[in-house]
């Protein structure tokens, strides 16, 4: 699955990165410590947090993540913006909160 | 150059989990006991019990720094320290806009309170203080700095409510006067283990919230005098001045 298939599958907001599109999807990961994410999430998943922070794209991209997504209407401060559009890395939004989303997402992989 | 022994992270009764023996009062006379020169009052997310600790603090030949220990957006905590009571009044209403604002359950987190010299009970407050703020941690800084104080990421090797832990890296906007490490902790390991660079200076607190704590962690800063200003040279290494982290043996 490539990342503009789960925005038009879940009715994702993309906020910035467009040229990351249609990287491929390996799975998910959720967590809000960018400790762990940067020990624990695996190449080419999605990274399900509310944290906005400009460190956020930085892990992204040292993990080589396939797009971030924003959980509970949260919106990326403007200089995570920048970095998401120079690294190529989407970040995505939605209104839910990450359990959910990451549900959703959970079986869009499993069906 | 003088050395003077600093802790400047001390909560009191006011932090939901400072315990009911750190009042003002008692932790002015524990720290005199032993033998602390310079301690800096940092409750969580308000500066409501620094007044009265700076007072008798006054009193007694004990220098009080007034400062506040906040929790940014990303649950980092951080300290800030202010050199008058206007900074002070004008960095408790920057508090009050962007504290999220929780009930607190005292028998959950426990009590909030604002007592007298006396110990009598003034205030409860009642909104959660554990809470964080709504503003990033590059946004406190700034209010810190705009105001003219000193700003020192808290108990940064912790594995939470650190900065390691909760933004994985060093934040390259972010201008700190130096960093607060744990007090079992290495500081040539921590070093090495965030690439910490040299021009930043470690300095270990207590962050006592009982009162056991009080006094068996501090930082030795060396310098002409017990002033703010001489506290930031010290921090940042100026005109000679410095900070030492006691080894165990000379404890
Ligand atoms: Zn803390
Ligand atoms: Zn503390």
């Amino acid at each position: 699955m490539k990342v503009f298939e789960l925005v038009e599958e879940l009715g994702l907001k993309v906020f910035s990165g467009h040229k990351g599109l249609d990287r491929e999807i390996s799975g998910g990961y959720v967590s809000d410590l960018l400790s762990d994410v940067m020990g624990n999430a695996q190449e080419a998943q999605v990274w399900i947090t509310l944290q906005v922070h400009q460190n956020v794209m930085a892990i992204a991209s040292l993990k080589d993540l396939a797009a971030v997504i924003l959980v509970s209407n949260l919106e990326p401060q403007e200089n995570t913006k920048q970095n998401s559009d120079e690294e190529n890395i989407p970040i995505l939004g939605t209104s839910l909160p990450a359990f959910e989303i990451a549900g959703k997402i959970y079986q869009a992989f499993n069906r | 150059m003088k050395q003077f022994r600093t802790d400047l992270h001390i909560h009191t009764v006011l932090s939901p989990c400072g315990d009911l023996e750190m009042s003002p009062s008692n932790i002015v006379s524990l720290a005199r006991n032993r033998g602390l020169d310079i301690i800096g009052i940092t409750d969580h997310n308000s500066t409501k019990q620094c007044e009265l600790v700076w007072k008798l603090g006054r009193s007694s030949g004990l220098t009080v720094i007034p400062g506040c220990e906040m929790t940014s957006r990303e649950e980092v905590h951080c300290l800030g320290l202010f050199e008058d009571f206007d900074a002070l009044r004008m960095f408790q209403s920057f508090l009050d806009r962007h504290l999220t604002l929780i009930p607190n359950k005292p028998l959950l987190f426990g009590y909030q309170l604002v007592v007298d010299e006396d110990e009598n009970i003034l205030e409860e407050v009642v909104n959660y203080l554990g809470a964080s703020l709504d503003v990033s941690i590059e946004e406190i800084e700034q209010k810190v700095h705009e105001l003219s104080g000193i700003f020192i990421p808290a108990h940064i090797d912790r594995p939470r409510n650190s900065l390691f832990s909760q933004l994985g890296f060093f934040p390259p906007e972010l201008k700190v006067d130096s960093l607060q490490i744990s007090k079992n902790s290495d500081e040539v390991a921590i070093r090495k283990k965030f690439m910490i660079s040299d021009a930043i200076t470690l300095v270990k607190f207590s962050d006592a919230h009982f009162s056991a704590d009080l006094g068996k962690t501090y930082s030795i800063f060396e310098m002409e005098e017990a002033t703010f200003d001489e506290i930031r040279k010290a921090l940042h290494g100026a005109d000679g001045r410095k900070c030492l982290i006691p080894t165990p043996s000379s404890l």
